[in-house]
């Protein structure tokens, strides 16, 4: 049972009740330890696993339905099975490049019970036949970093890793690498890019994919920490008592970070698909609502990327399903809650801005378009804006998403939903994402663009009349 | 002339020796140099580039790309205020706006004393501790004016112990004892299935075995 407490060696997490799969251990100052780690059933499931046969390792994973943390929320069984047969060697890439706004869960993850990461990485690795495994870590996150070590280190000699893990037949080295700072370091492929000493711009997919055609030009899997860290505890519980919790589609719990505007603001692990967005920001037991007694006005579901939600979507599940028919996305699990203080247009101008100075420039629409919303953005909040400048923001983010973007209901206007995800005329999905806040708040709060637009466009001045 | 001291050369060997591909190290090669430099000059580029088989051009290519990356001397404390959304709802620009007047320099400047350099960055994992910044990547989290001061005067003071020089990240490097290492080979020398794969073809067996049987 949780204290429902911060965890003062653990800044952010609060010990919320309710089941633990992934931090289980946080409640321990020395939970990143291997002592801590081994005295709590640290390994077993790594010993559960030697003790089967690989093919049945996957099938535990594969029947749990663990859906991917990252953000894109597929079905890790499922892309653990896109392996081509045969095509050795195969890597292990662990994505821990955490930067999605508003999101840390991750970082957390690594901290704090680093040899849980690390079990993950091994029961995948002899699950799939991977040769090798490779941590990347955000070039920000320092003792993320210091951590991983100290725990590969204890971990290679206590012979959990390395040559004969266990003494059996497996033997997989992991090796931490980290990144140096680029958002967009994130994406799957440019992470592989990075990995191989590059700019971390993205691969077109197809033909790109990791599992097809991956690191080094060998198929990879490419796992985020928070889905790597439910591996070891899938192994000594099975998927049968996984499945017990969170809903039918989404099973187990999963982590949200809550911030902004809320009484208090936390990382929480809770029970996926069945935990609503009310619960979490109002309950007692994770949020207990918005600040200074003031009301809500939006919502970002997702992280930086998702489109925005409104009071009216309060008591959607944490469940992709759902969310994505409305309009948005769970993505990597960070809620931002705003309250009726809060400015749409100068909120908008911040996720865009981060878009822009983050697009890495391989795609035109992206580098060029993320550019534009941001001034045009800016001068509207200056007070320099035209009147034209909306259709102008929306006439670029259709050159950056063509057709209708995923944008939440407006009954009042009798507008519907349109479902996620969006299209795209960039390589990977940061530009498109730069126009969810646009498109969200363009829709709901264009009186707020319009009564900062006070410029009236100039009239066309035709040549004749200059003679 | 070598770039790297000995010691660094010797841990930037070893850093290569971890992967595959020797160009797989360059990142953590660059962070090695701005670890014992404070950034990454033309001299450690060259190193890397022949330490991993790469031209100098290439290093740069790479090394311009990431933003942790100094090409010119900063401060020995660099200063990360996070402005991005969660914390600009909870006063993340007005903090970054304080720490510009009390360091009398703009966002991306460095004090006359080469004390400090202050830069605004992109959300640090950090969302519900808003506003928060690092020092030399060390977190710092809800920040106030009050405590950025503090911080400022903490550090000139020599009362900051947990902040290493600017460059240094993990304080622990990862070491693989000769014996403990699995394989460490170019992707074309390891086309073999691994040896534990077997299991699924031999559990197979014998259940069929037994079927027969």
């Amino acid at each position: 049972m949780g204290t429902n407490q911060y965890v003062a060696h653990a800044p952010g997490y609060v010990d919320n009740e309710g089941p633990k799969i992934v931090t289980g251990r946080f409640g321990h100052a020395d939970s990143f330890t291997l002592a801590r780690f081994e005295a709590t059933g640290g390994y077993e499931g790594l010993r559960a696993a030697l003790a089967r046969r690989p093919a049945d390792v996957h099938d535990v994973v594969r029947s749990a339905t663990l859906l991917g943390r990252g953000g894109a929320g597929f079905p890790a069984g499922v892309k653990w099975g896109f392996l081509p047969p045969g095509k050795f060697p195969y890597y292990l890439v662990v994505n821990g490049d955490e930067s999605e706004p508003g999101t840390y869960k991750d970082r957390l993850l690594m901290e704090r019970d680093p040899h849980q990461l690390i079990e993950g990485c091994l029961i995948t690795c002899y699950a799939l036949g991977l040769s090798q495994c490779f941590l990347y870590v955000r070039g920000e996150m320092a003792l993320a970093q210091e951590r991983i070590a100290a725990a590969l280190n204890e971990a290679y000699e206590a012979g959990y890793a390395g040559r004969n893990i266990c003494g059996s037949d497996f033997s997989v080295d992991i090796v931490l690498t980290w990144g140096a700072g680029a958002y967009i370091v994130g994406e799957e492929t440019a992470l592989i890019e990075s990995l191989e000493g590059n700019r971390g711009m993205p691969r077109l997919k197809p033909p790109y994919f990791p599992a097809a055609i991956g690191l080094y030009g060998q198929p990879t899997i490419v796992n985020n920490v928070e889905t790597l860290a439910n591996v070891g505890w899938l192994m000594v519980n099975g998927a049968e008592q996984y499945r017990n919790y969170g809903s039918e589609a989404s099973p187990g719990t999963r982590m949200f970070a809550v911030s902004g505007h809320v009484r208090r603001p936390g990382v929480f692990e809770v029970e996926h698909g069945v935990t609503t967005f009310r619960e979490l920001i109002y309950g007692d037991n994770f949020c207990q609502g918005i600040r200074d007694g003031r009301e809500l006005k939006m919502f970002i579901p997702g992280g930086g990327s998702a489109p925005w939600f409104f009071t009216e979507h309060l008591d959607l599940p944490l469940e992709a399903g759902p969310v994505g028919a409305a309009g948005s996305m769970l993505g990597s699990g960070a809620v931002v809650v705003m309250d009726d203080t809060t400015d749409a247009v100068k909120a908008t101008l911040r996720v865009v801005k981060f878009f822009a100075r983050e697009s890495c420039g391989k795609c035109t629409p992206c580098r060029e378009g993320t550019t534009w919303e941001e001034r045009i953005l800016e001068r509207i909040l200056n007070g320099a804006g035209r009147p034209s400048d909306i259709d102008l923001l929306l006439d670029i983010a259709d050159n950056i998403s063509p057709g209708p973007y995923p944008v939440a209901a407006l009954p009042s206007e009798g507008l519907e939903a349109v479902p996620f995800p969006p299209s795209q005329t960039t390589i990977c999905p940061l530009g498109p994402s730069s126009v969810a806040p646009i498109v969200s708040t363009v829709r709901r709060f264009r009186h707020e663009y319009e009564a900062k637009i006070t410029r009236r466009d100039p009239i066309p001045v035709r040549a004749e009349a200059l003679a | 002339m070598s770039f790297f001291t000995s010691a660094n050369l010797e841990a930037a060997r070893e850093i290569i020796s971890r992967y595959p591909v020797p160009r797989s190290a360059l990142i953590p090669l660059l962070h090695l140099a701005q670890e014992q430099h404070g950034f990454v000059t033309d001299e450690a580029m060259r190193q890397a580039a022949e330490l991993c088989g790469v031209t100098p051009a290439e290093v740069r290519g790479t090394a311009s790309f990431y933003e942790m990356f100094k090409f010119g001397p900063v401060g020995s404390y660099l200063i990360n205020v996070c402005t991005n959304i969660s914390c600009m709802l909870l006063g993340g620009e007005e903090l970054l706006e304080h720490a510009q007047q009390r360091l009398g320099v703009k966002t991306g400047g460095t004090t006359e004393d080469g004390m400090f350099t202050l830069e605004d960055v992109e959300c640090i994992a950090a969302c519900t501790e808003a506003p928060c910044l690092q020092v030399n990547y060390r977190y710092r989290l809800r920040v106030s004016n009050d405590d950025f001061d503090q911080l400022i005067e903490d550090v000139r003071a020599g009362r900051a112990d947990d902040l290493p020089q600017h460059g240094t990240l993990a304080t622990v490097r990862q070491h693989i004892a000769f014996d403990r290492v699995a394989q460490i080979v170019p992707p074309e020398s390891a086309r073999e299935a691994p040896v534990w794969l077997k299991r699924n073809d031999a559990a197979t067996d014998a259940a069929e075995e037994q079927v027969v049987g």
